[in-house]
C-alpha cells in the first residue's frame, strides 16, 4: 500500500509546518523557564511569528497551489490575510505583555503556546479547501480560546466565560458539521471546489442542499458572532481576561472571514441566493441589536462585544452584495474586497480599543469600566487623543480608517441595488454613534475620577501609538489596503 | 493667476498650524499657545486674500482648480476649486478664525492649547467644505468638522453641554448620513464619477431627483438649520463658548445653505422646480415663527440663536424663487450675517466674560458703565435689524425685492419679518443696555478693553463697508449665480 502514497507538496503549507514544529519547541524550552524570565518565551513566540511572516512572504508567488490532496490551498488570499494575521497576533501579544506579566496565574508558557496553537488553527482555517480542513482549523483555534479564557482560573467571572463559550462552540461546530454532512450527502464530496463543480452541473438534491445550508450559515454565524448566534460574544469579551478578549476579537475575525469565503462564496456559489437572503437578516438584526444593546453597557469590554455583533453584521453587507441581477465579476470582487477592508479595519480598531484597556490596567485593576476613562483627557492628553480616533473611527466618522470601510461597504450596497439596505445601515450606525460619542464624552468632559497620571511600559506606549497613526493615516489614504483586499480577492474568485 | 496651489494652503495651512499648537502641550505654555494660533489664523487669512484680488468676475466657473487622484479604487480625487458662490465663504471663514483666536485670549484659561488647536482645524475643515468639487472629499471635510465642534461644545461649553454636544453631532450626523447614501447613489448612476461637477450635467429621471433632493434637503436643512429641524442650534449656541457660538453662526450655518447652491439645485433642478414650495413654505414659517419664538426669549444667546435662524429662512427663500437677485440677496445676506451674528455673540461674550449670565433679566443700564461698548453693540443690533446702511439690510432688500417679483404674499411674509426683527433685537437691546443701572453687578461692570475694541472695531468697519458699498461683494458672485440660473432652468430629465 505504500506504492501510492506520494508525499505532498509542503512548500504551500512551510508557515503553518514552521509553527507547529516552533509551538512544540518552545512548549519544551519553556519546562525550563521560571515565571520571572517569562520574556524569553514571549519573545521566541514573536520571533517565531516574525519567522513566519518572513516565510510567507518569500512564498507567496501569486498562483494558486493545491496540496494534501486538494485539502490545503495557498492562493494570494490565504497568504495577505496570514500575513495580516501574523501582524495582528504580534500586535496583540504586545498589548498583552505587560498584563499578563502582572498576573501570575496567566504568566505560564501555555499563554503562549496556546497563543501559537490558536494562530496555527486560523491560518488552516485561511488555507481550507475542504470541510475536514475547515473543521480541524475552527477546533484547534476553538479549543486553544476556550483554555485561554479560563486561564485565570482563579476569576469566577473568567471560569464562567470559559464554560458559556466551550458548551455554545461546542453546539455550533456540531451545527456546522451537520452541514456539512448534509452537503456531502447532497454533492458527494467535501472538497470545496469539488462542490463547487458538482453544483455547477446541477442535479443535486435541493432541498438538501438547502438545509445543509441552513446548518452551516448558523455555524458560521456563530463564530462571527452575529445575531442570533451571538449570545456568547458579551459574556466572553467580558469574563475573559482583557488580553485574551483582544485577542479572540481580533485575529479569528480574519479566520471567519475567511471560511466564510471559501464555504459560501468559494463553494456554494450556486447558491448564493439563498445565503444571501440568510445573511440579509443576520446582518440587520446584528446591527440592530448590537447597536442598541450597546447603548445600555456600563462595561467597556461588554460595550466593545456589542459594537463587534454590530460591526460584523456591517461588514456582512459586503458580502451580501457581491451576486445580484445585472452584476458581474468585477462587482463581485469590488463587493467581497470591501468586506475584506471592513474586517482589516475592524481589526485595526478593536486593537486599539482593547490595547488602550490594556495600557490602563494595572496588578488588580482591570480598568474596563466606561467610568474608568473619565477625564483622560486631564491625565493624558495623548492617549485619550488615540482612544478618540478609534471611537470616531468606530463610529464612521472621516478622517479614519473606519469611514471608508462603512464607505466602500455601503458603496456595494447601492451598487447591488439594496438602497432600503443601505438606510437601514446608515440608520444604525446613527444609533452606534451614540455610545462611541459617550466614551468620548467621559474622557474630554467629565473630570477624572482618578487623577494619578498613567504610567505605561514605552514598547505598549509606542505601538498604541503607532496603532492609533494608522487608523488615521490609512484613514486619509486608504488606497494602499483597499488593493491588497481587491488583488487577494483576485486570486480567490 | 497664481500658481501657488491657494486652496490647499488655505485649508492645511490652519490645520497644521492647530497641530503645532496642539504641541505645546499643557497650559503652562499658554501664552505660546495662544500667539502660534493667532499667527496660524494671519497666515491662513492671508492666503486667502489673493483669492479675491486674483479673481476673475468675468469668468463664472471654477477657479483656482487644483485636481490630483486621491483613491483611484472609488475615482475620488483631491479636486479643489471656488467660484462666485464659494469664494467669499473662504474669505470670511479665515477672517472669522482670526476673530475667534482673538475672542478667546483673555478668557479661555483651561486647556488653551486644545480650545485654539480645535478651531484652527475646524477653519481648515471648513475651507475644504467650500472648495471641494469631488463628493467624497466635500463629505469628508463635512463630517469630519463635526469632531472639532462637538469639543468645543462638550468641553468648554456651559452647564448643559454634554446635552447640546449630542444633539448637535446625532443631529448632524443624521442628515448626513443620508447625504452620504445620495452621494454613493449619484456615483453608481453616473458611472463611477464622484466630480461633482459631472454630476451638474448628468441627466437623471424626476423620480430619483426627487428622492436625491430630499436626501440633500434632510442633510442640509439640519445644517442650516430650517425648521422644524432648528431645536439644535438654540442648545448647541447657548452651551458653546463664545468662540463656538461665533464660529457657529458666521460659518458652520452657511454650509448648509452652500450645499443648496453646490448639490440640490444644480443636480436635481426639476426636483427643485417641483419642491420649491415646500423650501419656500419651509423658510416663511422661520422667517415670521422663529421670529416670534425669539421676540420671547429670555436669555440673550438664545435670542440671537433664534434670529440667526430666521435670518438663514431669508437665505434659504432667496434660493428657491430661482432669481439673480434672490439667490445674490442670499449670498450678501450669508456674509453679512457671517459679520453681524460673529459680532452679537462677541457682545453677548463681553458681558458674559464680566457678569457670567446671559439672562436678559440680570442686565438693564449697561450704557451707565459701558458706553462705548455700547455705542458698538448698538450698530450691530441695528445691523440684525436691518438698518438701512449696514450690511443687514442689503441682502434682505434684495430677497425681498427678488420675492415680490415671485409672489406679492411672500414678500409681504417676508417683508413682515424686517418688523419683527426690529422688534425682538431692539427690545432686547432696549432692556439689556438702557434704564436705570440694574444691580451691582452692572455698577461694577468695565467698558471694553483694547482688544475687544479692536475685535469689534473690525468687524463694525466690515458691516458698514458691505451696508454703504456692497460692489466688491457681489460683483464677484454676478458670473456664477448666473451660470447657474441657466443651468438650472434646464431639465434634467430626458
Amino acid at each position: 500500500m505504500f506504492d501510492t502514497f506520494v508525499v505532498p507538496d509542503l512548500l504551500p503549507a512551510a508557515p503553518e509546518l514552521f509553527l507547529a514544529f516552533m509551538a512544540l519547541v518552545i512548549l519544551l524550552v519553556d519546562l525550563g523557564v521560571k515565571d520571572s524570565r517569562r520574556t524569553l518565551t514571549f519573545v521566541a513566540t514573536v520571533l517565531t511569528l516574525v519567522a513566519c511572516a518572513l516565510i510567507q512572504y518569500r512564498t507567496m508567488d501569486g498562483q494558486v497551489v493545491y496540496t494534501f490532496s486538494n485539502m490545503f490551498v495557498d492562493d494570494l488570499m490565504a497568504d495577505l490575510l496570514k500575513l495580516i494575521l501574523y501582524m495582528t497576533v504580534i500586535v496583540v501579544l504586545f498589548y498583552s505583555r505587560g498584563y499578563v506579566m502582572d498576573r501570575s496565574a496567566m504568566n505560564k508558557g501555555e499563554y503562549y503556546v496556546l497563543t501559537l496553537f490558536a494562530t496555527l488553527g486560523m491560518m488552516v482555517m485561511i488555507s481550507a479547501n475542504h470541510f475536514v480542513t475547515i473543521y480541524l482549523g475552527l477546533e484547534l483555534l476553538s479549543l486553544s480560546l476556550y483554555a485561554m479564557v479560563a486561564m485565570n482560573r482563579d476569576s469566577i467571572a473568567s471560569s464562567e466565560a470559559a464554560m458559556k463559550y466551550f458548551v455554545l462552540g461546542a453546539l455550533a461546530s456540531g451545527l456546522l458539521l451537520y452541514g456539512m454532512s448534509m452537503i456531502y450527502g447532497a454533492t458527494g464530496t467535501l472538497e470545496i471546489t469539488g462542490i463547487a463543480q458538482r453544483l455547477m452541473s446541477g442535479g443535486a438534491n435541493k432541498t438538501v442542499l438547502t438545509f445543509g445550508l441552513v446548518f452551516l450559515v448558523s455555524g458560521l454565524a456563530f463564530k462571527l458572532g452575529v445575531v442570533p448566534f451571538h449570545m456568547w460574544i458579551p459574556d466572553v469579551y467580558h469574563g475573559a481576561p482583557t488580553s485574551v478578549t483582544l485577542f479572540i476579537g481580533s485575529a479569528p475575525k480574519l479566520a471567519a472571514f475567511a471560511i466564510v469565503m471559501r464555504l459560501l462564496v468559494n463553494g456554494l456559489i450556486t447558491l448564493a441566493q439563498d445565503w444571501q437572503a440568510m445573511l440579509m437578516i443576520l446582518a440587520v438584526l446584528s446591527m440592530a441589536i448590537g447597536n442598541l444593546a450597546a447603548i445600555a453597557q456600563t462595561n467597556l469590554k461588554r460595550m466593545l462585544a456589542y459594537s463587534a455583533i454590530s460591526h460584523m453584521g456591517f461588514m456582512l453587507l459586503g458580502i451580501i452584495s457581491g451576486l445580484f441581477a445585472g452584476g458581474d465579476v468585477g462587482d463581485a470582487l469590488n463587493a467581497y474586497s470591501s468586506a475584506m477592508f471592513y474586517v482589516i479595519a475592524y481589526v485595526m480598531m478593536t486593537s486599539g480599543a482593547f490595547g488602550m484597556i490594556l495600557l490602563m490596567a494595572r496588578a488588580g485593576f482591570e480598568a474596563d469600566q466606561l467610568d474608568d476613562f473619565k477625564g483622560l483627557n486631564r491625565r493624558n492628553p495623548w492617549f485619550a487623543g488615540i482612544m478618540l480616533m478609534v471611537m470616531f473611527s468606530m463610529a464612521g466618522i472621516p478622517f479614519f480608517i473606519g469611514f471608508f470601510a462603512k464607505f466602500s461597504v455601503l458603496q456595494a450596497v447601492v451598487a447591488a441595488g439594496y438602497m432600503w439596505l443601505a438606510i437601514v445601515a446608515v440608520l444604525f450606525s446613527l444609533i452606534g454613534a451614540f455610545y462611541y460619542l459617550r466614551v468620548v464624552k467621559l474622557m474630554y468632559f467629565d473630570p477624572p475620577a482618578d487623577p494619578a497620571p498613567l504610567s505605561a511600559a514605552l514598547d505598549s506606549r509606542i505601538l498604541i501609538s503607532a496603532n492609533g497613526l494608522a487608523i488615521a493615516i490609512f484613514g486619509i489614504f486608504p488606497q494602499p489596503i483597499m488593493d491588497v483586499c481587491a488583488i487577494a480577492m483576485m486570486g480567490s474568485l | 493667476m497664481s500658481t501657488y496651489p491657494l486652496l490647499s494652503l488655505a485649508i492645511w495651512i490652519p490645520i497644521l498650524a492647530g497641530a503645532v499648537v496642539l504641541a505645546t502641550g499643557g497650559d503652562r505654555n499658554a501664552p505660546l499657545a495662544r500667539i502660534l494660533a493667532l499667527f496660524g489664523a494671519i497666515a491662513g487669512f492671508l492666503v486667502t486674500i489673493p483669492l479675491w484680488t486674483g479673481f476673475d468676475v468675468t469668468n463664472g466657473g471654477m477657479q483656482f482648480v487644483e485636481l490630483k487622484g486621491w483613491i483611484i479604487r472609488y475615482n475620488v480625487n483631491y479636486h479643489l476649486g471656488v467660484d462666485g458662490i464659494s469664494m467669499l465663504f473662504v474669505v470670511l471663514n479665515a477672517f472669522i478664525t482670526i476673530i475667534v483666536v482673538a475672542a478667546g485670549w483673555e478668557v479661555i484659561r483651561e486647556k488653551v492649547a486644545q480650545y485654539n488647536a480645535a478651531f484652527l482645524i475646524m477653519s481648515g475643515l471648513m475651507n475644504g467644505i467650500f472648495t471641494s468639487l469631488d463628493g467624497v472629499l466635500f463629505y469628508v471635510f463635512f463630517e469630519a468638522s463635526l469632531i472639532p465642534l462637538y469639543l468645543i461644545i462638550g468641553v468648554w461649553g456651559g452647564p448643559n453641554r454634554v446635552y447640546a454636544a449630542f444633539k448637535f453631532f446625532l443631529y448632524t450626523l443624521f442628515g448626513s448620513l443620508l447625504f452620504l447614501l445620495a452621494l454613493i447613489y449619484l456615483f453608481v448612476q453616473s458611472g463611477y464619477s464622484f466630480s461633482i461637477l459631472d454630476w451638474h450635467k448628468m441627466p437623471i429621471p424626476l423620480g430619483p431627483q426627487i428622492w436625491l433632493f430630499l436626501a440633500f434637503l434632510v442633510a442640509f436643512a439640519v445644517k442650516v438649520p430650517m425648521w422644524p429641524v432648528h431645536t439644535w442650534l438654540p442648545d448647541a449656541h447657548v452651551e458653546a463658548p463664545t468662540g463656538g457660538s461665533i464660529v457657529l453662526a458666521a460659518i458652520a450655518l452657511k454650509l448648509g445653505a452652500y450645499g443648496f447652491l453646490r448639490f440640490s439645485l444644480p443636480i436635481a433642478p426639476d426636483a427643485s422646480h417641483e419642491l420649491s414650495s415646500l423650501v419656500i413654505a419651509l423658510s416663511l414659517v422661520a422667517v415670521v415663527y422663529i421670529g416670534f419664538v425669539a421676540l420671547v426669549q429670555e436669555d440673550m444667546k438664545k435670542l440671537v440663536a433664534y434670529s440667526s435662524i430666521a435670518h438663514m429662512g431669508f437665505v434659504t427663500l432667496g434660493f428657491f424663487m430661482f432669481s439673480a437677485m434672490g439667490i445674490e440677496g442670499a449670498l450678501v445676506q450669508m456674509i453679512s450675517h457671517g459679520f453681524v451674528s460673529g459680532a452679537m455673540f462677541f457682545c453677548i461674550g463681553v458681558m458674559y466674560d464680566r457678569v457670567h449670565s446671559r439672562q436678559i433679566a440680570d442686565y438693564g443700564g449697561v450704557v451707565n458703565t459701558m458706553p462705548k461698548f455700547a455705542a458698538l453693540f448698538m450698530l450691530f443690533s441695528m445691523a440684525n435689524a436691518g438698518l438701512p446702511a449696514t450690511s443687514g439690510f442689503v441682502g434682505e432688500f434684495m430677497i425681498i425685492l427678488g420675492a415680490v417679483k415671485f409672489n406679492f404674499w411672500v414678500a409681504f411674509a417676508a417683508a413682515s419679518s424686517m418688523i419683527i426683527g426690529a422688534a425682538y433685537t431692539l427690545w432686547m437691546y432696549k432692556r439689556v443696555i438702557f434704564g436705570d443701572v440694574a444691580n451691582h453687578h452692572v455698577a461694577e461692570l468695565t467698558d471694553i478693553n483694547m482688544r475687544e475694541f479692536a475685535i469689534l472695531g473690525v468687524l463694525a468697519f466690515c458691516t458698514l463697508w458691505m451696508g454703504l458699498y456692497p460692489q466688491p461683494f457681489t460683483e464677484v458672485m454676478h458670473a456664477s449665480v448666473n451660470d447657474l440660473l441657466r443651468h438650472v432652468a434646464i431639465s434634467k430629465i430626458q
